[in-house]
């Protein structure tokens, strides 16, 4: 026993440092060399001023914005605290939450059902993407509260549908922030 | 289900195996090898190993464990610790003791149960230091052991089955670190972050303030998938989309997660000489995964009629699930998280329905060999197909033989021994908790689904896989204790009967093939290895099963909510 004690003290020092120190810290030196953008959380900056991170979602209540998933982080798309709602199938909470946020973007949106992504809990409580049918279905609502034609509008979330690869490679959807940013671009203030 | 989502599926395995093959040629040879690699002697004359000197298995077992109680140590003072140490740009204090206790078996065991959300509780030199290091170590201990049993059987009339230092720098440094460089790097390209800035300050189209927690995501994630541990950096895991940004992301998670299990029948089938033996293992391995998927997609393709009544058009169930990943995609992550002794996740399986939710639990309660953690599941695999021989040799009446190793009354008792681990510590545990008032007062869901949650804790931490019905709060006294004993069994006290098999076998004779010789290579062997895995390893959970997820799909179909 005492004899592999320095085999395995060594031995675990060792590799601690290879595994835990070298390997993290070279990776760091070549991600912020090779890949700056993507090492520092894919961020968006417009004039000077951090406005979030291509791949994190924003909360969005105002009519004049598209509106992304129900979130579970913190109060709400809290990038600090990540979580899902994590409730089961036949959990009453559940069933109340959907309830009442279905009412809520049914009425305003005008429609009378949704797609199944509107009114759901995402897994990270951060999808930055909502399905094509629920942008879709949010146009109306958009275009009134910004003075556009519906058909601009349409036509902004058609340009920013993120189709499959090859027609088979990931899941179709368009990404809540760019478009938004897209609609301020387009009708400011 | 969509022929799009099928054909992702198909590919993705497809290319795991086509990678898998040469990875566990590779292996073979790695462990194999006789002269040392490059900066390997330099290694062992400082840490004073003689790598020439083998061991019985009784000395390997030993080392095994000294080395890992010395891993447990370490991360439980640098998390008690971390506020005296580097790199804690957010000012964490140190973990409570019960959480240090849990989280130090959890990363040992290969577990990866986190009780903790990691962008909260953890500084980053605790995440590399500890928890990235463990990821390493972990795995590298579960595929020395698979290399020693393996030469059990690839030996005759041995008092030895190799040196664990060797085994154990051979793991970590020629198969573990070269893969995480080249799968770090490409989650990098693919968009996850790697910086040891704590966070960035974001001012959102609204103007509201949002905080983004950052770090060292890609070289964490890459061994995180690669070790089949599955502890997040974030707490929402690979659904945090800068741990799985998008799907290229997504399917280098699953690949990387799949690969080295995958590859360890190979290495088996090599090693002992016969191909068609690692062969037979890795096909029961993958149709039983396959199976697991097509249940899950299924069923979360059914849905929840309760959600489709409230006004929702389709009944496909997205609560719990990212939209970049969809329904095909999240239940391939799904089963092969739980298939092998991964634990990631991409989608929260709290909220999968209940017989999509009723899967994962069972593939973990199998045992975690389809094809299970990294060098756990092939010998997990390995016991379960000892006991398929003993069952066929009962049913012609011959002694049973392995590989032309004969197993007696001795290797029984042991693989007996070993299997009994899991359902004695899951039902034990699950049952206390259920009548305990302080474990209930940590439930998320009541109903049938409370108790899922508490069965869904101790099979994962049993079964060394980590993920979780999140709504059970852990991070209290009681599950923090319990889970940890739990990990902590369903690692140790499970291998050290299966190393005590592979001593008793390595010393004893090769009786050759003869016509009376039960092939363990062809349809017929697979097709009685699948039954036994299901009827030994699974029939004992059926019980515990129909009183959570089965009573609550019934339940969900008569329109029940709890």
């Amino acid at each position: 026993m005492f004899s592999q004690l320095r085999p395995a003290l060594f031995l675990f020092a060792i590799l601690m440092l290879v595994t835990g120190i070298a390997y993290p810290l070279l990776m760091t030196g070549v991600a912020q060399a090779v890949f700056p953008a993507q090492a520092n959380g894919s961020l968006i900056v417009a004039n000077g001023q951090v406005r979030g991170s291509g791949l994190i979602g924003q909360a969005f209540t105002n009519n004049r914005y598209f509106w992304p998933r129900i979130s579970a982080a913190g109060a709400g798309y809290d990038a600090g605290a990540s979580s899902g709602a994590n409730l089961g199938p036949t959990s009453k909470k559940l069933l109340d939450r959907v309830a009442a946020d279905a009412e809520r973007i049914k009425a305003a949106d005008g429609v009378t059902s949704l797609p199944p992504d509107a009114a759901t809990a995402s897994a990270s409580g951060l999808d930055p993407d909502i399905s094509p049918a629920y942008a879709l279905q949010q146009v109306g609502r958009v275009a009134k509260a910004r003075n556009l034609a519906e058909d601009r509008v349409k036509a902004l979330v058609e340009t920013h549908i993120n189709r499959p690869d090859l027609g088979i490679f990931g899941e179709p959807r368009v990404n809540v922030l760019s478009l938004n940013m897209a609609l301020d671009a387009l009708s400011p203030g | 289900m969509t022929l799009a989502g099928w054909l992702q599926i198909i590919l993705v395995f497809a290319i795991v195996i086509a990678a898998a093959w040469p990875l566990g040629l590779y292996m073979a040879r790695l462990f194999g090898r006789p002269e040392l690699l490059p900066a390997e002697g330099g290694l062992y004359r400082l840490a004073g190993i003689d790598p020439q000197r083998e061991q019985s298995w009784m000395s390997y077992a030993l080392a095994m464990l000294l080395f890992n109680f010395i891993g447990f140590v370490v991360l439980y003072l640098l998390q008690r610790l971390q506020f005296y140490l580097p790199l804690d740009p957010q000012g964490f204090s140190g973990t409570s003791e019960h959480l240090a206790f849990n989280t130090a078996w959890s990363f040992v065991a290969n577990t990866n149960w986190q009780s903790y959300g990691g962008e909260t509780t953890m500084s980053h030199f605790t995440q590399m230091a500890g928890l990235t290091v463990q990821n390493f170590l972990s795995a590298a201990t579960g595929i020395a052991l698979a290399v020693a049993v393996t030469r059990a059987f690839a030996r005759t009339e041995a008092k030895t089955i190799g040196n664990f230092w060797v085994d154990m720098t051979r793991a970590t440094l020629y198969v573990l670190l070269p893969l995480a460089v080249i799968v770090a790097l490409g989650f990098m390209v693919l968009g996850v972050p790697q910086t040891l800035q704590g966070s960035v300050e974001a001012t959102t189209l609204e103007g509201a303030k949002q905080v983004i927690a950052l770090g060292p995501v890609a070289s964490q994630e890459a061994i995180k998938q690669l070790g089949t541990n599955g502890g997040g950096f974030f707490n929402a895991n690979s659904a945090h989309p800068f741990e799985g940004p998008n799907e290229w992301a997504n399917y280098l998670s699953i690949f990387a997660m799949l690969v080295v299990s995958a590859a360890m029948p190979v290495m088996f089938g090599r090693m002992v000489g016969d191909m068609r033996q690692g062969r037979a293992l890795l096909i029961v391995m993958m149709v039983m995964l396959i199976a697991g998927v097509a249940a899950i997609y299924w069923s979360e393709a059914s849905g929840n009629p309760l959600l489709s009544q409230l006004g929702i058009d389709s009944p496909a169930n997205y609560e719990g699930k990212e939209v970049r990943f969809g329904l095909a995609m999240s239940a391939l992550f799904a089963a092969v998280t739980t298939g092998l002794s991964c634990g990631a996740v991409n989608a929260m399986h709290a909220s999968l329905t209940p017989l999509g939710g009723l899967v994962p639990m069972f593939l973990m309660q199998l045992g975690e060999i389809l094809p299970g953690g990294v060098g756990s599941g092939l010998y997990g695999m390995i016991v379960m197909a000892l006991l398929s021989v003993f069952i066929a040799g009962l049913m012609v009446g011959r002694t049973p033989d392995y590989l032309g190793k004969k197993i007696e009354a001795k290797e029984m008792k042991l693989a007996v021994l070993a299997i009994l681990v899991l359902p004695m510590v899951i039902l034990g545990f699950t049952a206390i908790s259920a009548m305990l008032p302080m474990a209930q007062a940590s439930l998320a869901n009541s109903g049938p689904h409370g108790l899922s949650e508490i069965l869904y804790a101790y099979s994962s931490a049993a079964g060394n896989n980590g993920s979780a019905f999140a709504g059970l709060n852990a991070n209290t006294p009681w599950f923090n204790t319990t889970l940890g004993i739990a990990m902590a069994m369903g690692r140790f006290a499970y291998v050290i009967p299966v190393m005590a098999i592979a001593g008793s076998l390595a010393a004893k004779k090769r009786i050759p093939q003869t016509q009376g010789s039960f092939p363990t290579h062809g349809p017929l062997f697979i097709g009685l290895l699948i039954g036994v895995i299901i009827i030994l390893g699974g029939l004992q959970y059926f019980p515990a099963l129909a009183l959570g997820p089965i009573v609550e799909h019934f339940a969900m179909l008569a329109g029940q909510s709890f």
